[in-house]
């Protein structure tokens, strides 16, 4: 595949580096100088020096026959044009967008990017689930299916402890798919009994996602 | 009519206070507020500092029951992401926005943006200047 990649921070570098040991043909695009030269120092012909954002980089850059184009660029504004240009101009069939404020993505999925990223979200996810008493942590976002995979510790005072799962009512569109008992997996079957402490991973869709906490709650 | 401009520099402060005084209620932000010195003292419009990607600063300018918007910052994409979000989340149905780039220009305007380019403008003003100016020095030479 070739790929053009959108603003040379450790973001942009570590990701060119990452898909050209993937064997992709890539190409990174940094505006400022000494940055440039840095990066050019390591990647060599794998980086061009130029904005992202200018059509007339992109046509340099061979935007016409790239598969993708990835802006991971610290700024929204610039990660979202250089998606629209990418996809408007020069008919890039696949556009990746970083977004820095994960308020962005709504707006960013309406003008048609096509992916967005937000390590601003998944970096607190993470560190939510590795808080002390945390009892429901979203782990992952699926978003073509528009599913959560959501991660609950049951409370030892939860109405649910020592009911079976099929005593439990739970959302339509949900669904567990695995538990965790004192660090063995459990396949949770109908005719098992919940314990306090158990770890539950479940996907759920977004309307469902506040029903199963309050079915796992404290009652 | 209510106006909501964002950037408050040049073009942004004599925009804000010529609709000002025209009677129209007007908001101007603007990242610094330093930027708001520009602004006339008997300026009645409101001033706000805030990011103009986000939609807090937005909302706080009072762009939800807005009219128009004009996004005249120096960051092209800065007024190109501003103007889309007035038009996709605040549905404004009247939005203007600067880009100095030509080929950016081109670009969103056959998106849907209604936008304006100073440096196709503002040379062809200079081109069309020269011109006459050679023009009629030629013709007053030629006297």
């Amino acid at each position: 595949m070739y790929i053009i990649v959108g603003g040379g921070g450790d973001v942009g570098y570590y990701l060119t580096r990452y898909l050209l040991q993937q064997g992709h043909e890539i190409l990174l695009l940094e505006k400022e100088n000494g940055r440039f030269q840095t990066l050019s120092e390591e990647l060599g012909q794998s980086v061009l020096k130029g904005d992202a954002c200018e059509a007339r980089t992109m046509e340099d850059a061979g935007a016409r026959r790239a598969d993708a184009v990835i802006a991971v660029t610290g700024e929204d504004e610039d990660n979202l044009v250089i998606c629209q240009m990418a996809k408007e101009r020069f008919n890039v069939g696949r556009t990746i967008a970083r977004l820095n404020n994960p308020k962005h993505e709504e707006l960013f999925q309406r003008l048609g990017i096509d992916v967005t990223v937000s390590p601003t979200k998944a970096i607190l996810s993470l560190i939510e689930s590795e808080l002390p008493g945390q009892r429901f942590v979203l782990l992952m976002n699926l978003k073509r299916a528009g599913l959560e995979i959501i991660q609950i510790v049951v409370p030892s005072l939860s109405a649910v402890v020592g009911k079976q799962l099929n005593q439990i009512n739970l959302p339509r569109r949900s669904n567990l798919a695995l538990i965790i008992r004192n660090g063995e997996p459990v396949i949770p079957t109908a005719d098992v009994t919940l314990e306090a402490n158990d770890e539950i991973y479940a996907l759920v869709n977004r309307e469902g996602e506040e029903e199963l906490r309050n079915t796992f709650g404290n009652a | 009519m209510k106006i909501v401009i964002l950037g408050c520099g040049r073009v942004g402060a004599t925009l804000a206070t010529q609709m000002d005084e025209a009677g129209h209620t007007v908001s101007v932000i603007d990242s610094s507020s330093d930027a708001f010195q520009r602004l006339p003292l008997k300026f009645s419009g409101e001033k706000i500092v805030g990011n103009g990607v986000d939609e807090e600063a937005l909302r706080r300018a009072g762009l939800e029951d807005a009219d128009a918007f004009a996004a005249v910052t120096n960051g092209d994409n800065r007024n190109i992401m501003a103007s889309q979000i007035a038009k996709e989340i605040f549905n404004i149905k009247k939005v203007v926005c600067r880009i100095y780039d030509p080929l950016r220009e081109q670009t969103f305007k056959e998106l849907g943006l209604e936008t304006i380019c100073p440096t196709t403008i503002i040379s062809g003003l200079v081109a069309e200047s020269l011109t006459n100016n050679t023009s009629s020095a030629a013709a007053t030479k030629a006297k």
